[in-house]
């Protein structure tokens, strides 16, 4: 899958690849000892918000979660 | 107005296993409009839940009618924003999902919950609702309601007309309201029956005085 920004698609990439193995070989088994991805993933971080913020996508300030207190169910 | 829609799913994979896919889900044979896929947020909260928001864009594909209505839509990607929280100690997970451009003409929200299913336990079940919103209903009901605001001023103007032309015709000051004016039209209308209540019988009285051949009918 490509990145929006065209130069992070590599270390998108290789990002993936290790999150992937330590999210089903530690993480999910409750395993909490270190993660192995800080590295990669502070580059590709790097590279993705200044694609980001080239492109002027509007992501900043965004409430984790969004407004998903609750909804009223059933249309209105 | 906002449409909603609930629905429920199972998968017959168990939730680690869902889990981990999740992150691996693109691209696939069915997402060809996900154009991009990246995570811009994430981290392990001290109670061991994992934080993510990813951003996707997708095609911007409207029916033929719409790209001809909102034109300047047509050219944009979607961008998506998606948050989870995956729990592995529950083996629960919960998305919610928006689009964070072209909000104004449509905005989908999506949240859902991902559980082990209460009959199996190795099968994975998800809880998934949505709400379908547009201001363009808002820009409707503007509409609407400054129609008939304009409407109902304009009646008031009519009557006033009316009420001016009235006085005018009857060779009053245009001064008069409308009750005042409404009153004496139906004095006058009264006076006007009678008098044609008299004008007839007068008229009836003199045709059956007159020799037959000259009578005429009065219609």
């Amino acid at each position: 899958m490509n990145s929006i920004g065209e130069a992070c698609t590599d270390m998108k990439r290789e990002y993936d690849q290790c999150f992937n193995r330590w999210f089903a070989e530690k993480f999910l088994k409750g395993d909490s000892s270190g993660d192995p991805c800080i590295d990669l993933f502070k580059r590709y971080q790097q590279c993705v918000q200044k694609a980001v913020k080239e492109k002027e996508i509007p992501i900043e300030g965004l409430e984790f979660m969004g407004h998903s207190k609750e909804k009223p169910g059933g249309s209105s | 107005m906002v449409k909603y829609f609930l629905g429920q799913s199972v998968l017959r994979s168990s939730w680690d296993q869902v889990f981990a896919a999740f992150w691996q889900r693109y691209p696939n044979p069915y997402s060809k409009h996900v154009l991009t896929e990246d995570i811009v947020h994430r981290e392990v909260t001290p109670d061991q839940k994992l934080l993510s928001r990813r951003l996707l864009t997708k095609t911007n594909r409207m029916p033929r009618w719409a790209e001809r209505l909102f034109p300047a839509n047509v050219a944009h990607s979607v961008y998506i924003l998606e948050d989870s929280i995956v729990d592995p100690q529950n083996q629960t997970m919960t998305t919610f999902t928006w689009n964070i451009n072209h909000a104004r003409l449509m905005m989908v929200e999506e949240r859902c919950v991902y559980c082990v299913n209460a009959d199996n336990s190795g099968w994975t079940e998800i809880r998934r609702e949505a709400w379908v919103s547009s201001s363009l209903f808002g820009v409707s009901r503007a509409v609407q309601e400054f129609g008939l605001a304009r409407f109902k001023s304009n009646v008031t103007k009519t009557m006033k007309g009316f009420e001016y032309i009235l006085a005018k015709l009857q060779g009053e000051a245009p001064s008069k309201t409308l009750v005042e004016t409404a009153k004496e039209a139906k004095e006058k209308a009264k006076e006007t029956a009678l008098a044609a209540t008299e004008k007839a019988k007068d008229l009836a009285s003199k045709a059956a005085t007159k020799p037959p051949q000259q009578r005429q009918q009065f219609v």
